[in-house]
């Protein structure tokens, strides 16, 4: 079972090479799409920028400054990759995009084979999603907000699966508290545990151990590992945490106002940087003004 | 239960979750409806105390009736709406959304956490009526069933508007879940008939169905006469309505879709 995700952009129908292997004879019509994606006068900006003190800034959103621009990966059957970069790096964007949530102005997606512009819902079933910055509602309690969740995605022995993803997140004494009575650290084992209810063959977090203690956040992921192990599945991880990173990822890409800054695996970019770790690497990046 | 029903189980689940745990979202179901009851029901009472024969009566009976009905519609609506927008306030949307619930399940999700709600909210009143004003709502007969399913769709798609609205907006533009139903409440007809209002308002009147509704429901409580002309043309107002609806809900959140604004949508 392939569990492969694959993100190709496009700017103004020009196709950059990609590492994704496509059938031959396909480069014609995706580069018709991509034209015709790129009329869509909406630039890839969720929200746009909007520091109005400066007046170079302003310009560039007049002229539509790009969220993410030319980004091209694949994500490989049971692959950790890592999604770096400074805030406002284009991340969120990214994963947005890669849950369908939002349509890139052009270039194609595909998850688990699926076009995520066009036939999302097909991925969705097979994938889960986890941020911090998202919550679930606060007057259910954490059974119910499971509960809620295993019917959206179709789990099958409901039940069984809640009392065994809730003694995994050692969350079975929280499963009759209200969500939004829990801390912020127990908050994020609740999405953590709703995110592996429907076992996703691509699971994609974003900051999955934020607010988490160093006990949990390392158990959470060891859990991660064990889950790759067991499974198969790919999982895109973004955070800010560098240790984790080295720990778990195969691939990393850091990103920078949008665009690919580097990629590789942890060592090869360790070693491009002449640096000890994935933290210096990555201030190296955020600090240099070259992309 | 197939994948897309248990998908609709699952949103319409999530909403008895909350009100089975918050008694004051459960109370303010049933507290507009049953004040607008006895606000209308006293004024009934007074006419038909203050003037002599049977038509003041049955004026009475009409206006009980009619504000009865007429919370259908503005129940059914806002449970829609506030459904969806409990999602936004929960900060729940970027969960809900990137589930493999489908729009057109979401669509039917709303519309059954309305009706459970609608039923819920407007039993206290029934039962009042009947106990305070002697007004039995079912006493018509089946065919009110007709008339309560013409309301409760007028609500739903007068909702799937403003959830376009919303996608549109944002959260700014929640104050419409409110307000809309209540500034058509003039062209409705609720209270008095068509001809009432201005000629130059009749046309938009008759192009709602609560119109068509209220004036079948004057014929057949004043004159016992069951006109069907008019049941059919709230039937097909109806059905023309929430095809526009749901054409407009599924443009709103392509768009939405478009400008990214799914997972900001309560920003």
């Amino acid at each position: 079972m392939s569990s492969r995700l694959t993100v190709m952009y496009a700017e103004q129908g020009r196709w950059r090479p990609s590492t994704d292997r496509e059938p031959h004879g396909q480069n014609s019509k995706r580069e018709t799409r991509s034209r015709r994606l790129a009329k869509v006068n909406h630039p890839l900006i969720p929200k746009p920028w909007k520091p109005s003190a400066s007046k170079t800034l302003s310009n560039a959103t007049k002229k539509g400054a790009l969220a993410v621009d030319h980004l091209s990966f694949t994500l490989e059957h049971g692959q950790i990759f890592g999604l770096l970069g400074g805030n406002g790096a284009g991340k969120t964007t990214t994963i947005s995009m890669l849950l369908g949530l939002q349509v890139p102005t052009s270039g194609h997606i595909s998850v688990l084979g699926q076009n995520m512009t066009e036939n999302r819902f097909a991925a969705l079933a097979r994938m889960n999603f986890s941020s911090p910055y998202i919550s679930l509602p606060a007057r259910l309690s954490v059974r119910q907000n499971l509960e809620v969740y295993g019917h959206l995605y179709n789990v099958p022995k409901l039940k069984m699966r809640i009392d065994q993803i809730a003694e995994q997140f050692r969350l079975t004494d929280l499963l009759t508290c209200p969500a939004g009575d829990l801390s912020a650290g127990q908050k994020t084992r609740v999405a953590l545990a709703k995110s592996f209810l429907n076992q996703p063959e691509v699971l994609l977090l974003d900051e999955p151990t934020a607010s988490l203690d160093p006990d949990m956040g390392d158990y959470v992921r060891t859990a991660l590992e064990n889950y790759r192990a067991q499974t198969g599945a790919s999982i895109l991880l973004a955070s800010h945490n560098m240790a984790e990173v080295e720990r778990l990822c195969d691939q990393v890409l850091i990103m920078k106002q949008g665009r690919v800054a580097d990629q590789g695996t942890r060592e090869e970019l360790i070693n491009r940087y002449g640096r000890e770790d994935m933290e210096e690497v990555f201030l190296h990046i955020a600090r240099n003004n070259a992309i | 239960m197939t994948g897309g029903a248990q998908r609709i189980w699952g949103l319409v689940y999530r909403h008895l979750c909350m009100y089975q745990r918050s008694w004051p979202r459960l109370a303010e179901i049933a507290y507009w409806p049953t004040l607008e009851l006895l606000i209308w029901g006293f004024t009934a009472n007074f006419f038909s105390r203050s003037l002599h024969g049977s038509a003041p009566i049955l004026a009475g009976t009409a206006l009980v009736a009619g504000a009865l009905l007429w919370e259908i519609v503005l129940r059914a609506q806002i449970g829609v709406t506030l459904s969806f927008l409990e999602e936004i306030w929960s900060r729940n949307l970027g969960h809900i959304f990137v589930s493999p619930l489908r729009p057109a399940e979401m669509v039917l999700a709303l519309p059954t956490v309305s009706a459970i709600r609608t039923f819920i909210g407007l039993l206290p009143a029934t039962i009042i009526a009947f106990l305070l004003y002697h007004y039995d709502l079912f006493a018509p007969g089946p065919v009110m069933l007709l008339f309560f399913l013409n309301l409760l769709v007028m609500g739903w798609w007068m909702a799937l508007g403003i959830v376009s609205l919303l996608f549109c907006y944002g959260s700014g533009a929640e104050a419409l879940a409110w307000t809309v139903a209540f500034g058509i409440t003039p062209v409705a007809c609720v209270s008095y008939p068509l001809a009432s209002l201005p000629g130059w308002l009749q046309p938009l009147a008759q192009a709602l169905p609560a119109a068509h509704v209220f004036e079948g429901l004057r014929s057949l409580l004043l004159s016992s006469h069951m006109n069907w002309n008019q049941l059919t043309a709230a039937t097909w107002l109806n059905a023309l309505w929430m095809l526009a609806g749901i054409a407009v809900f599924g443009a709103e959140f392509r768009r939405a879709r478009i400008r990214g604004a799914l997972i900001s949508i309560g920003e």
